[in-house]
């Protein structure tokens, strides 16, 4: 039955091939840090916050994967801010069926789990100062920058046609044509008055000059870590630094503010009505602003596209309410009278500048294009605030689970003690019914529990796989499918020798059956696990990937490790024998020893 | 043990057969009798979901020398409202769960100091989870999604792997035991949590790998049947089930024994909590599993292929030889070339619809003797040995 093919692949170089595998995946698992497996909250202690976006009903109840990026961005950044380490934003699902899970280990305090669910707003605030982010650090920025035309990336907003491809940002009405130079380009001093993104861009990227390389308009392209000590207290002592007045008090407190430090660029809700003193979204620019001049429920529109003066590049077009538009055709009149940097307006979207055009002139009618040396990525970035920033999803806080570290402690123990149980269990019921041949099974759940540690451990560390209790629960539950697998293999090559085979043709035989009947089994236990794995939420999810995880595992050592074993013992005479303990004697069998010549009848029948 | 190995093989060569598809109608109505208990339960009691589902908030204060009471009179303290409603219970080693309706962020806090003042706990120590009122339906929403998208994909397979009976037949034992787990917690009250959801669904999988395992030797049995004459669908299949039996009891045990483990540590060690839900779910699941692939899956796929035209000509057939007493059983006959077992029972009850037996006759099929089930058309029986021995039941 066996196809010499199939006896010829010699087991010894599967086996081989498996032993490199896998002292691979144990240097790999070893070598690193840390070598145990990442555990989930629920083992270890912390908090996991559920947030579900709620749909605003003026929106028409539905809730757009754009504005749902937009939230989690924000929630991302307010999470990051809080400096805890290996916290993490993770989304599932999409629209209104989306859920948001914030993972932060250790104790967490009340202040933290209300501020992540607050509403995040876009306004509109003319600068009044602004200055490198890091307050101690000589901004190296700008050597080479100033040298080349006009490499500043400072956005600039006009009004849509924009011609030049003005390196600095600029406002400008829609019909203008002027070629922006760029004052503000000038960036190549230290101190106060920098213009904002050049700062991380002159020193990162190439600054000679292809006015299409590196500038970003917005000066938020990296988020970064970060937080905020002031003097001024912001609303429960987190950024934005807010005041009533422009006085002494918020100009100390913006001299003061260091962007570089955890926190500084965590955001959070900034009232219109107040000064705020914050940070750019990247850190790299601190600034001082005024009150709100328009807000973001204003803006009605707002699109990237390739500018469509000519000029080329990227370009975000921007339109506003009527009371939107009448209110921006004022500031940008007032600002386009200042000096730099004074003629810029913050973008501010939850507390943090998003960017900063220079404005030219005063815009009027609504619509406005901010151009720049935008990537299109940047320019669809910015559209998004300024699209979503304004609409934001109301989010409500589904589930809240604190676990302290005594219980995570408690239940991981469990869940090692039922595993271990359960492995012994399954190693005494396989070995005494199975005898020799229950050895193999036990050894192959030895490989399979090897390289299923291995993977926790890798997968831990280099995708951030946390293992949960539900998980660990899935391992255990997968000790048994594994097992079956041998079950099945086992029993057929029994069924084999009843067919009155010989000892090693039944191994072969009894594969070529066993092989098919345990893919299309655990096909199906993988099929469960990604479905699983896709449709649900929170612990289920960890359960379903372990499960699959296992499953897999599973299918490669019953190919790889017990098949070529079987293989091997199935030729040593201890086997062919027929010993007792070999667990595969045709006398245990019950075969009828004067029954077994004829291969292909049913052995009831022969005699 | 050899004793079970010598049974194993008289099950594999049919010397013991078990009638598993002709009495399809006792274990159909004991299947019903169950189902009917498990819609009463569900109707009548309905589930006890908790707080994942229904909203609500709970406190787990860790090994404490207060009492029930202590902690009960504490929440109360803390005048948050619905407090007088709180549930306390001591679960596991020393522990105290709290449950109360929905509170905000705040109020809990409120509790958790409150607790953590006259408990004299440390307040990082004490548990805390808030569930939104709509949360449970959420989760819910997508178990029922998660389920149906998966019985439609495992649909597919199993029409395109096995072919649309036999899927359908799948697919009513994994129903069968679903319901049933689902029934058992309505009876016994056993809290719905998400681990329990986990539970049931992994029980989807699990059901179908044992009925998948039957289902093979299914398909490797009635390979080529309908060119024969020696045996119809049912008969075939019902050997199957015979010679797979053994393989059934171990995957089952096997899986068991692991799930028993969570369960015997979740109980002990834990009280309560994802480890107990999810394995008492998955324990009684799985057993329901074992049974629906032996006494549900295989008869109701051997009456959906009955009604095909051709096996219904088999079984005449086959019938036609036996009373034509052509039964001389050639020992020889490897229907299928495979070499394998190819599904030949012998003297065999001649129609798959023959109902309960009467007391399993026995019959004498020696050497030659055709056991030509003439007149009483009835008995699905055990399969004679040799030595016309047969094993009842």
């Amino acid at each position: 039955m066996a196809a010499p093919t199939q006896r010829h692949t010699a087991p010894g170089r599967t086996l081989a091939i498996l032993a490199a595998f896998l002292v691979a995946l144990g240097v790999w698992t070893f070598w690193g840090d840390p070598h145990t497996p990442k555990l989930g909250l629920d083992l270890r202690g912390g908090t996991q916050v559920i947030l579900t976006p709620v749909a605003d009903p003026g929106a028409g109840g539905t809730v757009t994967d754009d504005q749902l990026k937009q939230t989690v961005e924000i929630i991302r950044q307010r999470v990051d801010g809080l400096g805890v380490a290996e916290s993490e934003v993770t989304t599932q699902g999409s629209g209104a069926n989306a859920s948001i899970i914030v993972s932060i280990p250790g104790t967490t305090n009340q202040q933290i789990l209300d501020s992540l669910a607050t509403t995040a707003k876009l306004d509109f605030r003319p600068v009044l100062a602004d200055a490198n982010g890091f307050a101690t650090v000589t901004p190296s920025a700008s050597p080479s920058v100033s040298g080349s035309p006009a490499p500043s990336a400072s956005p600039s907003v006009s009004a849509s046609t924009s011609v030049k491809p003005s390196a600095s940002a600029s406002v400008k009405p829609s019909d203008s044509a002027t070629p922006t130079a760029s004052p503000t380009a000038s960036a190549s001093g230290n101190g106060a008055r920098l213009p904002r993104s050049v700062l991380g861009k002159a020193t990162s990227a190439s600054p000679s000059a292809t006015p299409a390389v590196s500038p970003s308009a917005t000066p938020s392209a990296s988020p970064t870590a970060p937080a905020a000590t002031a003097p001024i207290t912001s609303v429960k002592g987190l950024p934005p630094i807010q005041s009533t007045a422009n006085d002494a008090a918020l100009q100390q407190a913006f001299a003061d503010l260091d962007c570089a430090k955890t926190g500084a660029t965590k955001g959070g809700p900034a009232d219109p009505a107040k000064y705020l003193v914050t940070c750019s979204k990247d850190g790299q620019v601190k600034y001082l602003l005024d009150k709100a001049a328009v807000q973001g429920t204003e803006v009605t529109g707002a699109t990237a596209g390739l500018s469509t003066s000519g000029v080329g590049g990227w370009e975000v077009n921007l339109t506003f309410s009527s009371t939107g538009a009448t209110q921006f055709a004022t500031v940008t009149g007032e600002l386009a009278q200042k000096q730099p940097p004074q003629n810029q307006f913050g973008i501010v979207l939850d507390g943090l500048v998003e960017s900063a055009p220079s404005v030219r002139q005063s815009i009027q009618g609504g619509n406005a294009v901010i151009t720049g040396q935008f990537s299109p990525e940047e320019a669809k970035a910015l559209a998004n605030v300024l699209k979503y920033g304004s609409l934001p999803v109301t989010l409500a806080v589904s589930s809240v689970e604190q676990v302290s570290p005594t219980l995570g402690q408690d239940q991981l123990t469990a869940g090692l003690l039922a595993g271990a149980l359960g492995l012994l269990l399954v190693i005494i019921y396989l070995v005494i019914y199975y005898r020799a041949l229950g050895l193999v099974a036990v050894a192959s759940l030895l490989v399979a529990a090897a390289i299923t540690y291995g993977l926790f451990v890798v997968l831990g560390r280099q995708l951030g796989f946390a293992l949960s209790l539900a998980g660990v629960a899935g391992a255990i539950v997968a000790i048994g499918i594994t097992a079956d697998s041998f079950v099945v293999y086992f029993e057929r090559i029994r069924d084999e020798i009843r067919e009155g085979r010989s000892l090693r043709a039944a191994g072969d035989a009894g594969w070529i059956r066993a092989r098919r009947t345990i893919l299309a089994a655990d096909f199906v236990s993988f099929l469960a696990a990604v479905v699983l794995y896709f449709l649900s939420v929170g612990s289920v999810r960890g359960f379903a990937f372990t499960l699959g995880l296992t499953t897999l595992v599973d299918v490669a050592v019953a190919f790889a490790f017990t098949r070529p074993l079987v293989s091997l013992l199935m030729r040593t005479s201890f086997f062919n024998s027929g010993s007792h303990w070999s667990g595969l004697s045709p006398d245990r069998l019950g075969v009828k020893r004067e029954v077994v010549p004829s291969s292909s009848t049913r052995l009831a029948k022969e005699s | 043990m050899s004793r079970l190995g010598t049974l194993a093989h008289n099950l594999y060569s049919g010397e013991v057969s078990y009638d598993f598809v002709g009495k399809r109608r006792r274990w159909y109505a004991i299947s019903g009798v169950i189902l009917l208990l498990a819609l009463i339960g569900l109707f009548g009691r309905g589930l006890n979901l908790g707080i994942e589902f229904k909203g609500g908030s709970q406190f787990t204060v860790p090994s404490t020398t207060a009492s029930v009471e202590q902690a009960r009179a504490s929440v109360e303290k803390s005048g948050v409202p619905g407090a007088d409603a709180a549930i306390v219970t001591q679960v596991g080693t020393g522990k105290i769960r709290i449950q109360t309706p929905p509170l905000t962020p705040d109020q809990s806090a409120q509790v958790t100091r409150q607790l953590s003042t006259d408990l004299g706990v440390a307040q990082g120590d004490i548990g805390v989870q808030l569930v939104g009122p709509s949360w449970g339906g959420e989760i819910t929403q997508r178990a029922v999604q998660g389920l149906i998208v998966f019985l439609v994909l495992v649909a597919v397979f199993l029409s395109a792997y096995f072919e649309w009976r036999l899927a359908i037949a799948a697919l009513v034992a994994l129903l069968h035991d679903l319901l049933i787990t689902i029934g058992i917690y309505a009876l016994t009250g056993f809290e719905v949590t998400p681990a329990t959801v986990i539970g049931v669904l992994t029980i989807l999988g699990f059901s179908l790998y044992d009925t998948v395992v039957v289902f093979d030797k299914v398909k490797e049995n009635t390979r080529g049947i309908t060119s024969g004459n020696r045996a119809t669908y049912s008969e075939a299949a019902n050997l199957a089930l015979n010679q797979t039996l053994v393989r059934s009891i171990n995957t089952s045990v096997v899986a068991l024994l692991p799930v028993a483990s969570i369960l015997i540590i979740g109980v002990g060690f834990l009280g309560a909590g994802t480890l107990k839900d999810l394995a008492l779910a998955l324990f009684i699941g799985t057993a329901a599993g074992t049974y629906s692939s032996i006494f549900i899956a295989t008869p109701v796929a051997c009456q959906l292929q009955e009604q095909r035209p051709e096996m219904k000509a088999l079984a005449a057939r086959v019938a036609a030889r036996r009373a034509g007493g052509e039964g001389k059983r050639s020992a020889r006959k490897a229907a299928g070339g495979t070499g394998t077992a190819t599904a030949v029972i012998d003297d065999v009850e001649t129609d798959a619809d023959a109902v309960d037996d009467s007391g399993g006759v026995t019959r004498e099929s020696l050497t030659g003797g055709a056991a030509v089930p003439t007149g009483p058309r009835t008995q699905p029986k055990k399969n004679t040995t040799r030595s016309s021995r047969t094993k009842k039941r």
